[in-house]
């Protein structure tokens, strides 16, 4: 369903994405892992058309996101890692516009926005502006709309970052579902390794943007002679901190928290 | 087409919902009209050029919509900033419908400011010729609202963040203004201002409203027209080709 190869990304004289090649099948749920800046942020926006690749080729559902940006965008759903909801609208609009967008029929969508909201707790809350949801719902608002559709190939970019452990029960719960009885493929990102290690059917661990290790959670302890994939993981990424670069948009941010009452 | 729509409905949904930036933005059109207009208004007169409230009045619904329309393009740093671009960016929607969208929504939402600012204005003491030339000055409205929409789409999809927003105020936004005649009669300028004026799509939108309105015209209704559609027409092109190169 997802293929890529010899994937490369640079940013000027910094290599993100550095020949990375990998293949997802279909209904396969896949966890891709990887320390703080590893790449897999940048590998999953040249997944989903909002980044060139520098080299290399994608293949989502047989299509190049690059030449048919749009059918391409019809195959796959995302849950951004970082916030990508508008706070003045309400919860419900928020669906409503992403329904909209994703060309969900009108009566399906009331339905399906209603049910997601009662699922992720959000439904007495849905007429009320985002910006005054707590970081905690928002996260839980931007789940439920990301399920609002059904797409072949659903991106979760770190989607429990934030989440309690009710929620996070919810989340995966849903996405095992829909994975079980719609045989959506599933492509995530997460720092929490028992998370990857109970959903996932095979992870893919990339480390300074080169795919270090791929296989199926048992394989990867296996050939690291490990216990758990926490270790597995320690042991094929080291144990030092990374920093990521502040990127333009995290300034942004920082400065429009400076303006906080602002606009927007 | 519903895309286009539900992102027009977007945009006035914020504008409806952020009361306090309305009336801010108002105060602006108010400080020039009221202070300027009647502060200079002696010495317009003495000049020979009759009331400088009347003759303003055009120049400042124009800024209004002029602002108005340019910000909103602009908000798409916004909401780059604040995620939500992202959002519709991958949905499989053209970006073309996407940018269309938007653009109609900033226009629309300028419009209506517009329409306040002139209300004022004939509250303050503004009279047209002719109450049944306004649908008229309307339609410079409309056009200089894509036009600026437009505009502020093709600056807000090249920047990545609020940091040259200062510049662009200052050596975009305010010369539009200034050299549009909002202020001063078009005729008998020194040649380098004159050019200058010409170059300002602002100058036609504000001279087609003048024409209709006050019955005062420098480059007649019809060459206003055109200039603003076939302006207004590039930009949208420029516009929804940067707007489709967008990477996040």
């Amino acid at each position: 369903m997802i293929r890529v190869e010899n994937l490369v990304k640079s940013f000027g004289s910094f290599t993100a994405v550095s020949d990375v090649s990998f293949e997802v099948a279909e209904g396969e749920i896949f966890a891709f892992l990887g320390p703080n800046g590893a790449g897999k942020t940048t590998t999953i926006k040249m997944l989903t058309t909002l980044l060139k690749p520098t080299s290399g080729a994608i293949e989502l559902d047989g299509l190049d996101p690059q030449k048919q940006q749009n059918e391409a965008r019809k195959r796959f759903g995302i849950v951004f890692q970082d916030p990508s909801l508008d706070g003045e609208l309400t919860a419900w609009e928020n669906m409503e516009v992403h329904g909209v967008l994703y060309h969900v029929p009108h009566k399906i969508r009331r339905q399906r926005a209603e049910e997601l909201l009662k699922l992720f707790e959000l439904w007495e809350r849905r007429k009320d502006q985002v910006k005054k949801f707590s970081g905690g719902m928002k996260r839980r608002l931007e789940i439920a709309r990301g399920f609002l559709h059904t797409p072949k190939i659903l991106f979760l970019d770190e989607p429990t970052l934030g989440l309690d452990p009710q929620s996070r029960n919810q989340l995966w719960t849903h996405v095992k579902r829909v994975n079980e009885s719609e045989r959506v493929t599933v492509f995530l990102t997460t720092h929490y390794m028992d998370e990857a290690d109970r959903v996932a059917h095979r992870i893919g661990v990339i480390d300074h943007g080169k795919l270090v290790a791929q296989g199926t959670p048992q394989a990867i302890k296996e050939q690291t002679g490990t216990e758990s994939l926490e270790e597995a993981f320690l042991k094929l990424t080291g144990s030092t901190i990374r920093d990521e670069s502040a990127g333009s948009a995290d300034q942004m941010r920082q400065f429009a928290k400076m303006w906080s009452g602002g606009r927007r | 087409m519903s895309a286009i729509y539900i992102l027009w409905l977007r945009e006035l949904k914020r504008y409806v919902r952020s009361r306090t930036q309305i009336v801010a933005s108002l105060g602006q059109p108010m400080l020039y009209l009221l202070v300027l207009g009647f502060g200079l208004g002696p010495v317009f007169q003495r000049a020979g050029n009759g009331s400088y409230f009347q003759f303003m009045a055009p120049g400042v619904i124009g800024m209004t919509v002029l602002f108005s329309s340019i910000f909103s393009g602009l908000g798409l740093l916004w909401d780059r900033q604040f995620g939500f671009l992202k959002e519709t960016l991958v949905a499989p929607v053209p970006r073309l419908q996407i940018m269309i969208g938007r653009t109609l929504g900033g226009a629309t939402v300028s419009i209506v400011q517009g329409l306040l600012v002139t209300t004022v204005c004939v509250i303050a003491g503004f009279r047209p010729v002719d109450f049944a030339t306004v649908p008229l000055a309307m339609v410079f409205m409309v056009l200089i609202a894509i036009v600026f929409a437009a505009l502020g789409v093709a600056i807000g999809s090249s920047l990545q963040d609020m940091q040259g927003f200062q510049l662009i105020m200052n050596f975009m936004v305010l010369p539009i203004f200034f050299l549009s005649g909002a202020l001063f009669p078009l005729a008998g300028l020194p040649k380098a201002l004159q050019i200058a004026t010409a170059v300002d799509p602002l100058s036609y939108g504000i001279d087609g409203m003048r024409t209709v309105l006050l019955g005062r015209s420098h480059f007649g209704a019809m060459t206003d027209l055109i200039v603003l559609s076939a302006v207004g027409a590039v930009l949208l092109v420029i516009g929804a080709q940067r707007f489709s190169k967008i990477e996040i």
